[in-house]
């Protein structure tokens, strides 16, 4: 399935975004409702839709919210007011929010339905993300808390220590990622940090997980993003000319032995009796997208990757194939990734700007995708946006990738 | 009164001093090892399945990546919220034999500035925390002064 050179001749298989909203970002104090229900109507409003015409909803789900977030697509149904759509709840860590894409895809294509409305919101704790209470055992995110002390920017910082030794990148180009995303961030009025930051600023802040310093490392935030997604069919007939499509959603598994040090494991995967495959689960990810999409990285206008930390951006330019093994930081260096350059990674401030919601945030990618393929994203418009792709991960094994093209 | 010593987690080490080993399970059909054990199925997709033996890891491996943890952990990870957070470092170990990275704790002491990727560590027994009652045990690496 090419690109075709008009961007839609003859193309089955995508979807229609008509509509993209988001609550701003930020440590609102509220309940994750109230930020799923705001994104929603932005995005009803968007894709000029009544709610009553939505056929389906797919809510991802938060574990943040007892009951209410695991049935989030039913609590954001009843917030909106019931009206007897299709209702999916959907929860894949951080790549819950690709997950929601995906089914609401998978629904469209097969005629199910219409047009679907996909909302992610959550409501974060200050601090460290910790696992579920009670004593659990057999738990994997339990055990790397009691066992170990293993939060997430410990994971975070062993990647780093890793591509110091491995491909020699430095603190310094650590640093460099979270000023460039902190640019682009105070350019996006959905940011939660809308200052600029400079390197000297992240090497005097703390150090949380050697050699990661806070500035390094995302925050955890409150926030919600939603999308209407269509068929073409439907589009057309809604007066929308020539939406942004999406063109392939990937959420694969990582394959065995999966040798890369995973959020929460305590161990990899051994190699000892089966070969490694010969792509790690990132950059497996983003092939997979490449692959349904039927384009390569030399087709990307931009791209909106994890942050998690500074260091681990550097890496997914890598898996993304934007660049060779090890070459992440001298792209950096070379303004590559920044507005303005080749391919910007992280236009919208990324979650170095956003601090991270989880379930929203695979959906705030896309949301950031739309408008800059739409070229209405404002100061931080890249210029002639044609291709989009969005890379994201979810623990215990949850790919999550995204192109829209327009 | 002594404690009674109760490792943290059931059957995932055994013994003391230099025959401590960290214990995993081994696929008797295909020889894929698994550390934390699997007890039930063989997680090789190209694995018919076999019996699951208990297997004792290599004592020595290689420093694969480290870090540490500044600021104290959430429960439930165990300290003393009276007691000012002593950092502690992290190390992911790669047993060349297994083909595996194992993470753990550092011993006591030891820091990021004492370790580097590539040098050797070896698998000592180690105190998680105590209550009144009870020392529970742990794995933690620890340098062998073997470099890279």
């Amino acid at each position: 399935m090419a690109l075709a050179a008009d961007g839609g001749a003859g193309v089955t298989g995508e979807v229609a975004v008509l509509g993209a909203g988001m609550h701003p970002w930020g440590k609102w104090g509220r309940g994750f409702v109230e930020y799923g229900v705001a994104a929603a109507r932005a995005a009803l409003a968007d894709a000029g839709l009544e709610w009553r015409e939505i056929g389906s909803i797919v809510g991802a789900a938060t574990v943040r919210g007892g009951y209410p977030g695991y049935v989030s697509g039913a609590t954001f149904a009843k917030a909106l007011g019931w009206q007897g759509a299709r209702v999916t709840s959907v929860y894949a860590a951080c790549a819950s929010g690709a997950q929601a894409v995906g089914t609401a895809r998978a629904q469209i294509l097969s005629g199910l339905a219409d047009v679907v409305l996909v909302v992610g919101a959550d409501a974060a704790p200050k601090g460290f993300f910790r696992p579920a209470g009670g004593e659990r055992p057999d738990d994997p995110d339990w055990l790397r808390f009691r066992v170990l002390g293993a939060t997430n920017p410990t994971y975070f910082g062993l990647y780093a220590r890793r591509r110091i030794a491995v491909h020699g990148d430095s603190p310094a180009d650590f640093a460099q990622v979270k000023v460039k995303n902190a640019a682009a961030g105070a350019l996006n009025p959905n940011a939660r940090y809308r200052t600029r930051v400079s390197a000297e600023e992240v090497a005097a802040s703390p150090v949380v997980a050697d050699p990661l310093r806070l500035l390094d490392i995302c925050a955890t935030s409150d926030g919600g993003a939603a999308l209407v997604l269509s068929s073409m069919d439907f589009a057309r007939r809604h007066g929308a000319a020539r939406p942004v499509r999406i063109r392939a959603v990937s959420t694969v598994t990582p394959r065995f032995p999966n040798t890369v040090l995973d959020l929460p494991d305590i161990a990899t995967d051994s190699w000892a009796a089966v070969a490694p495959p010969d792509a790690t689960f990132r950059a497996s990810i983003a092939r997979a997208a490449y692959e349904e999409a039927g384009i390569g990285p030399e087709d990307l206008s931009l791209a909106e990757v994890y942050d998690l930390s500074t260091a681990l951006e550097l890496q997914w330019y890598e898996d993304l194939g934007l660049c060779g093994e090890g070459e992440g930081a001298k792209l950096l260096r070379e303004g590559t990734t920044s507005l303005g350059g080749r391919i910007p990674v992280n236009a919208s401030g990324g979650l170095a700007s956003f601090g991270e919601a989880v379930p929203a945030q695979a959906i705030a990618q896309v949301c950031e995708l739309t408008w800059q393929l739409r070229e209405r994203a404002g100061d931080r418009q890249v210029a002639g946006a044609r291709v989009g792709i969005t890379a994201n991960q979810g623990l215990f094994g949850h790919g999550s990738s995204v192109i829209a093209v327009r | 009164m002594s404690r009674t010593r109760t490792p943290v987690v059931d059957g995932w080490f055994t013994g003391a001093g230099d025959g401590f080993r960290l214990l995993g399970t081994r696929c008797t059909a295909c020889g894929s090892v698994f550390f934390p054990r699997e007890e039930t199925h063989c997680r090789n997709p190209g694995c018919a399945g076999g019996a699951l033996d208990e297997v004792p890891l290599s004592r020595r491996g290689r420093v694969w990546s480290f870090t540490d943890s500044r600021y104290r952990p959430p429960s439930p990870y165990v300290s003393d919220p009276e007691l000012p957070w002593e950092p502690y470092a992290l190390i992911a170990v790669e047993l060349e034999a297994e083909r595996i990275v194992v993470l753990g704790q550092a011993a006591p002491g030891v820091t990021v500035a004492d370790l580097a990727v590539g040098m050797e560590v070896e698998v000592v027994p180690g105190v998680l925390h105590e209550d009144a009652e009870t020392a529970w045990t742990t794995w933690h690496w620890r340098p062998t002064g073997v470099r890279a």
